[in-house]
């Protein structure tokens, strides 16, 4: 059985002679060729995704002024930035928004700032002997501060629920707008593109990936929150339902606007679209079989976001959600992504055309996430005092 | 024979005219109307879609703005920032009417305008804001 090692397959990236496929290619080729004949044919699989993550944001360094403040309440654009991290340091939520102007939030300070625009920082603090301002209005761009890199820490859901309304009234919901009584269907990931879902144990991906975060080199640094390995998992060895999570860096300086997007969902918030792609090297026989994944056999639950618990109302797969209709409780469901596959094939062709060039290597991981993890929920100590 | 859908507006005085009637009767013209907003007194708002030959649909026209009725092909109150659309689906999902939708092979956003039916759900649900729709 053949086996190849991360140092062989970055030799052949530097040499030129690699072959590099996407996901999507390498699951046709997976219809007629053996695991065996892939891993001699394909030494990386570049997969992408660009969705929602609500769970993404900067860390800024604003740089000092003369005389110095230390800023114990920041907003940029009138929105609150998290000020408890030393004097000049702080971190914007990609939801965080001004109650007053919920359409405006973190994540649009986030793309202004990475398209150049020059937004306006106020800051607050009592005083104190070495840092005596209290007070600071000035403007910020790219240029002027220090260092302004996402930290996400919740990115690339391995596999997430349809989203279906059975009640009588329309809901609005981060899975968009759903229809009552059924009359559409929302899902999310990139599906046999889906970074998690062709590497579902996490073999190659650990603390220390290096991807592509929003175009840009970034890393994997962390299991996101809600990491879950304790998905049930179907016949192909996919979780059924959302599962491990990423938590991810780089540098916004050098990301593009074309891999990064605001957004405002109605009636729900501010978020952002994130651009993420993931090299998977094909080491042995077990990954090739694994990157071959395609829509017909990955499978995800059906869940009623418009009942209290979202109760589960069935399974599906991705070929049938992206055949424009599903079947629910007997009633056909017309279907609609809330995720941009256009966008997500660019992002694999990107790391394709980066890995092939040799300006992008791959990593071994320098350690693999935990290989059980499972849920808690919020438990309620104290009941609250009635009025 | 040609299908073609109009947006009507109202002036606050012509509320009490047959105007529709005219159009079948002496234009020979198929209306089916799809929205309808009617504020006696104030305004009101059509969104129809007429069936009939050019010529029949053009003297129509012309007797609907003799009555100071506003006309004007659905599309043009339509605007949509196609250069800035992300595909992400979102108002695919809500477009009951078929006219925004997204398929294989492209997964690209494709915008049938002579398909909508002004529900503007789109409006809303578009994360980006990227539709603006004139019915008024």
């Amino acid at each position: 059985m053949m086996v190849k090692s991360y140092e062989e397959i970055n030799a052949k990236l530097r040499s030129g002679k690699a072959v590099v496929l996407t996901a999507a290619e390498v699951a046709e080729m997976g219809r007629t060729a053996t695991p065996a004949e892939i891993v001699e044919k394909v030494d990386v699989v570049t997969t992408a995704t660009f969705g929602a993550m609500c769970s993404s944001g900067a860390i800024i360094n604003f740089g000092h002024a003369d005389p110095p403040i230390r800023m114990e309440k920041i907003r940029i654009n009138g929105v609150p930035v998290y000020e408890g991290l030393a004097a000049v340091d702080g971190y914007i939520g990609a939801t965080a928004c001004d109650p007053d102007h919920p359409e405006y939030g973190g994540a649009h300070v986030i793309q202004d700032l990475l398209e150049g625009k020059t937004l306006e920082l106020e800051a607050w603090g009592k005083g104190t002997d070495c840092y005596p301002r209290k007070h600071i209005k000035t403007t910020i761009s790219l240029d002027t501060v220090n260092e302004v890199y996402l930290f996400n820490p919740r990115n690339a859901y391995q596999n997430y629920n349809v989203a279906i309304n059975t009640t009588k009234r329309l809901i609005h919901t981060y899975m968009g707008t759903l229809l009552p009584g059924l009359r559409n269907a929302t899902y999310s990931t990139s599906g046999e593109l889906s970074p998690l879902l062709n590497d579902p144990e996490m073999r190659t991906i650990g603390i220390g990936t290096r991807i592509l975060l929003g175009g840009a080199r970034g890393y994997v640094v962390w299991p996101g929150t809600q990491y879950n390995t304790s998905k049930p998992v179907n016949t192909h060895g996919i979780p059924v339902g959302n599962a491990r999570t990423i938590a991810v860096i780089g540098n916004l300086k050098e990301m593009s606007p074309d891999f990064l997007q605001a957004a405002y969902i109605d009636k729900y918030g501010t978020t952002l679209f994130m651009g993420i792609a993931i090299p998977i090297p094909v080491l042995d026989e077990d990954i090739a079989r694994r990157v071959t994944i395609r829509d017909d056999q990955i499978e995800t639950a059906i869940l009623d976001y418009g009942s209290p618990g979202t109760p589960r109302l069935g399974q599906t797969t991705y070929a049938q959600l992206r055949s424009g209709h599903i079947t629910v409780e007997g009633k056909k469901v017309r279907t609609a992504p809330v995720a941009s596959l256009a966008k997500a094939r660019q992002l694999a062709d990107l790391l394709r055309q980066q890995l092939l060039a040799g300006t992008f290597e791959i990593t071994r991981p320098v350690e693999m996430f935990p290989a059980q993890a499972s849920l808690r929920s919020l438990k309620e100590t104290e009941t609250e005092e009635q009025p | 024979m040609i299908k073609k859908r109009f947006i009507l507006n109202f002036p606050p005085d012509s509320g009490d005219k047959p105007l529709s009637y005219h159009l079948v009767r002496d234009y020979d013209i198929r209306i089916n109307i799809l929205k309808a907003e009617v504020f006696p007194g104030k305004r009101g708002s059509l969104l129809l879609e007429l069936q009939g030959t050019a010529a029949n649909l053009e003297k129509g026209i012309a007797y609907l703005t003799s009555h100071d009725v506003e006309v004007e092909p659905l599309e043009k109150r339509i605007r949509f920032q196609e250069e800035k659309c992300i595909d992400c689906g979102n108002c695919v999902a809500v477009c009951f009417a078929g006219a925004l939708t997204m398929t294989a092979p492209d997964w690209k956003l494709h915008f049938d305008k002579s398909q909508c039916v002004v529900c503007e759900l789109c409006v809303p649900a578009c994360p980006l804001h990227l539709f603006d729709i004139n019915f008024q």
